[in-house]
């Protein structure tokens, strides 16, 4: 039987389902849905088969470009973007991590060159299993944890 | 026939193929054996040490007026307008590149020579950017082993000492990978190399040997690098107790290969006694003169797209 939704159905916009839990705050955040005045439906910490909880957003009137749902990946590598549009799923399609992330992060190396000069930080995925990244510019790698996004 | 290497960066030397590193030796060797005293004649080679240096420096410039170009630069950053004034780097490499046929650099912070190629199209060469790389050091280390035993390919080679902190011992390692090289490293447990390096090693099935003294396997050897434990890394005590393992004296060489040369990217202190220079199996002072010779080669590939060198 199929379990009834814990949120609201939305008309028009975005789904992003299977974020990890307490990485939905994280992507309200980093994708800046803090400052937008759409309807946005949060979901924290529901039920999964595995028991470990996930996060979900919804949002009105926001579609995500490739890049963006690729940038999703540093939070949730699994997560499955759905376009809605008169309430029915129009598309539905799961983020996949790029080969590097352009002006995303900044770098933990602090005495690398990126955080003086005018250029975008550059990181290329090293490892895939636990994400790790290596710096364009101090040629260092780093797992996600120990990164901070950018403003 | 145009060389691969015409006009390009010398950045990391991760960017360089075997056959790149091959090609760079040859010309080293071949520019060793007959000089070019007019091959850079009318080229301006920028010389930028915005972190003191001595030996890299100085060989560098040397390299440039052997081939008969000239140089202009500065020897610390203390005195330009980047540190003095704000400037980016950025900014100083667009204003310096626009007066220079190609632009050497040292920067006390890693990933300076990248992003330094990044605002110029003439070629980038780094002298050493903060912990990161120093490729010319690798590449004079590499010209000093084919010179010494005549192929880079199936050493034996040992890495002594501090294996955790050395950047020449991490970028000469993952270049020697190219050519199946079996590695011995000899290093305090404190100071051991570190684990991207021997991931990458993993990865390549290249083989290497964890070892607590010089004496394990020094008759084994072709090639024994130095380089020195220091100090202040440890408390007094415990250096003292484990130092001796890491020291090199002329009596330990008593069985060594024919073909065994020590080498070290200088500056020594204790780590190699002074009994050690009189024996055939010293060659770091050569090694350092080396030096002129690979930074020479990439001078002359970088600048001359059809220089032939002598095989």
């Amino acid at each position: 039987m199929q379990k009834k939704l814990q949120v609201e159905a939305i008309e028009h916009g975005s789904v992003i389902d299977h974020i990890p839990a307490q990485q939905g705050v994280k992507i309200l955040k980093f994708f800046k849905f803090t400052q937008t005045n759409e309807k946005i439906t949060i979901g924290l910490n529901l039920a999964t088969h595995n028991g470990q909880g996930k996060d979900l957003i919804k949002i009105e009137n926001t579609f995500f470009n490739d890049q963006q749902a690729n940038q999703l990946a540093l939070f949730a590598p699994n997560a499955t973007i759905n376009q809605i549009k008169d309430f029915k799923v129009v598309n539905k399609f799961q983020v996949q991590l790029p080969s590097s992330f352009i002006g995303v992060l900044a770098c933990p190396n602090s005495n690398c060159i990126s955080h003086n000069e005018p250029v975008q930080t550059r990181f290329y995925v090293k490892q895939k299993s636990t994400l790790k990244l290596k710096c364009h510019y101090c040629e260092k790698s780093f797992e996600r944890s120990t990164f901070d996004e950018l403003d | 026939m145009n060389n691969p290497l015409y006009q390009k960066n010398i950045i990391s030397i991760a960017d360089l193929s075997r056959s790149d590193l091959e090609l760079i030796l040859q010309t080293a060797h071949s520019l060793k054996q007959t000089p070019q005293p007019e091959l850079l004649k009318n080229k301006v080679i920028a010389s930028c040490f915005f972190e003191a240096s001595t030996r890299t420096r100085l060989s560098f410039e040397t390299a440039v007026q052997r081939l008969g170009g000239s140089v202009i630069g500065f020897d610390s950053g203390g005195n330009t307008s980047l540190a003095q004034k704000g400037e980016t780097l950025a900014d100083s490499v667009k204003i310096i590149a626009s007066y220079a046929d190609a632009f050497f650099m040292r920067h006390p912070q890693e990933g300076a020579a990248r992003l330094a190629s990044e605002f110029t199209e003439i070629p980038v060469i780094n002298g050493g950017d903060g912990s990161n790389q120093h490729p010319t050091q690798t590449l004079l280390d590499l010209f000093t082993i084919y010179e010494t035993q005549a192929t880079l390919d199936n050493l034996n080679i040992a890495f002594v000492g501090d294996l955790k902190y050395g950047r020449t011992v991490h970028s000469l390692a993952q270049a020697l990978s190219l050519f199946n090289c079996n590695f011995y490293f000899i290093s305090p447990e404190a100071l051991a190399m570190p684990d991207y390096i021997i991931e990458e090693l993993n990865e390549r099935n290249i083989n290497f040997s964890l070892h607590s003294s010089i004496e394990e396997v020094v008759d084994e050897l072709d090639i024994l690098y130095m380089t020195r434990v220091q100090k202040e890394r440890f408390d007094e005590t415990e250096y003292q107790h484990m130092k001796s393992a890491f020291l090199l004296n002329a009596s330990m060489l008593g069985n060594v290969r024919d073909n065994l040369k020590v080498l070290h990217p200088l500056p020594r202190v204790d780590e190699i006694n002074i009994d050690v220079d009189d024996t055939p199996y010293a060659y770091y002072f050569q090694q350092a003169q080396n030096g002129v010779y690979a930074r020479q080669a990439l001078l002359a590939l970088l600048l001359s797209n059809h220089f032939q060198a002598n095989a």
